[in-house]
């Protein structure tokens, strides 16, 4: 065991620095594009060409390797989200607010693409484009959501003060979501019986699982990449702004 | 404690002495049940239909209306700054500011539903049970605003993000106070209309007085 007493750089310390972060994150970038890449081309290869049509919908089965894994990033980008804003709140990570306020956009496309792509899978199988059913109603909800706090991230010139602040409306949207989900759910139920969904169910063989799968793990990659790519840009604006500052207070002195 | 009730006294004072504002959201609250006839028309079944949604939207368009005035005002004259040095703990002050803000809003426009309630030609028991309905929904749409009234205090042009910022979380409110007017389940949705509130009235002022922190250094 050798003893060190220098100051050194851990691991935690090396994530939080913003500058450390660009030089570790720029050798994550590339395996992240490549793997969503190749996940995307098997993916999409079982989903489109080694699976077989579902017995009921036909062809139209296939829009769920793109809609199931959208609706699984809706929830899951917030839940990034909500542990960037706990980093934010508890350990005031300086990294936590660049990734939350870089996740809201992603998560907001991945909302929207979710319901977009419900919308058109939902004509030929139900028979219309919307429906107030309880999944349908929350995930717009939570669109609703993600864009209240874009907005709120765009209304703020400190983006320091806006990330302690959004942080709490983050934390405060994580719990009232299942609280929503719940109201929703009672409210459907109440007004029409469920009596569109009934293609669905835990009926699902291993042909269709594994392209299902596969798309999911390739859309998380594509998330996970964006993601970085975003925080970078954002940690690169923020630089770039503060450079401005300094030389405008330069040639003002 | 004293110092509790004296903030809920002097708020509701000086709302008394600048005047009107209870009497303009009262006055927008009956005017949306006016303007709502004209829109689907006249037939007083379908209103009366109609008419428990309708007194939930313009409760709530309400709400949103007088948002503003809980903490402005408080943060232009610098009280707000004073209120973090008190005695009183932050999220008791809020706490405070929350009661008489429901005082202000919420109780005239629960007063003013009966007029609501015979222009859209609403049966006695569907009234009563709006009132109800009102009387346990309106702290949670309280609590919500405050909330959005303290993250946004320190925008100046902070507005219309409240309003925006909120909506998608009243969303629970707004379906169990209908539902506890009409449907087929008016008690469960009573029972889990109270639950919200006393959930919401129980987190908002902390994490209110969280944001009015953050919002001020």
């Amino acid at each position: 065991m050798s003893v060190d007493a220098a100051p050194k750089a851990n691991w935690f310390s090396r994530l939080a620095h913003p500058g450390q972060f660009l030089v570790w994150s720029r050798y994550l970038l590339f395996p992240l594009g490549v793997g969503a890449l190749a996940m995307f081309a098997v993916g999409l290869w079982f989903a489109l060409y080694n699976s077989p049509p579902d017995y009921q919908m036909g062809d139209t089965v296939r829009l769920m390797y793109v809609h199931v894994p959208n609706a699984w990033l809706s929830q899951m980008v917030y839940g990034v989200m909500a542990v960037a804003a706990l980093g934010t709140l508890v350990w005031r990570h300086p990294l936590a607010d660049v990734a939350a306020k870089a996740a809201a956009p992603l998560g907001a496309t991945f909302t929207a693409l979710a319901l977009y792509s419900g919308a058109l899978w939902g004509r030929p199988t139900w028979g219309t484009f919307w429906e107030w059913d309880g999944r349908m109603t929350s995930t717009l909800v939570m669109l609703l959501i993600y864009l209240g706090i874009i907005a709120l991230w765009r209304a703020f010139d400190d983006q320091l003060k806006a990330g302690r602040i959004i942080a709490i409306v983050t934390l405060v949207g994580a719990l009232n979501i299942p609280i929503i989900k719940f109201s929703v759910d009672w409210w459907q139920t109440l007004h029409q019986p469920s009596s569109v969904i009934t293609a669905e169910g835990p009926r699902m063989p291993g042909s269709i699982l594994t392209p299902l799968l596969l798309m999911t793990l390739a859309f998380s990659l594509l998330f996970f990449f964006l993601h970085f790519v975003s925080m970078r840009t954002e940690i690169l604006r923020r630089r770039a702004h503060s450079l401005e500052r300094q030389a405008a207070l330069g040639s003002g002195a | 404690m004293t110092a509790f009730l004296a903030l809920i006294v002097r708020d509701l004072r000086l709302a008394i002495r600048i005047g009107g504002e209870a009497l303009t959201l009262v006055l927008f609250f009956v005017m949306i049940g006016v303007v709502v006839p004209f829109a689907i028309g006249p037939d007083s079944a379908q209103l009366g239909r109609l008419a428990p949604g309708i007194v939930w939207i313009a409760a709530f368009l309400s709400m949103l209306l007088g948002l503003d005035r809980l903490f402005r005002a408080d943060d232009e004259d610098g009280s707000l700054r004073l209120f973090r040095h008190a005695a009183l703990p932050l999220p008791a002050l809020v706490g405070a500011k929350m009661i008489a803000h429901w005082l202000l809003t919420a109780l005239p426009v629960i007063l003013a539903s009966p007029i609501l309630a015979v222009m859209l030609s609403m049966s006695m028991t569907d009234w009563l049970r709006a009132m109800l309905s009102l009387l346990l929904g309106t702290p949670a749409l309280v609590a919500f605003g405050t909330l959005g009234a303290a993250v946004t205090v320190s925008l100046k042009r902070g507005g219309l993000i409240a309003p925006v910022l909120i909506l998608p979380l009243c969303v629970p409110v707004l379906i169990f106070g209908v539902g506890a007017i009409t449907g087929l389940g008016t008690a469960q949705a009573t029972v889990f209309l109270a639950a919200i509130s006393l959930v919401t009235c129980a987190f908002s002022p902390l994490f209110a007085a969280l944001a009015l922190r953050a919002g001020e250094d």
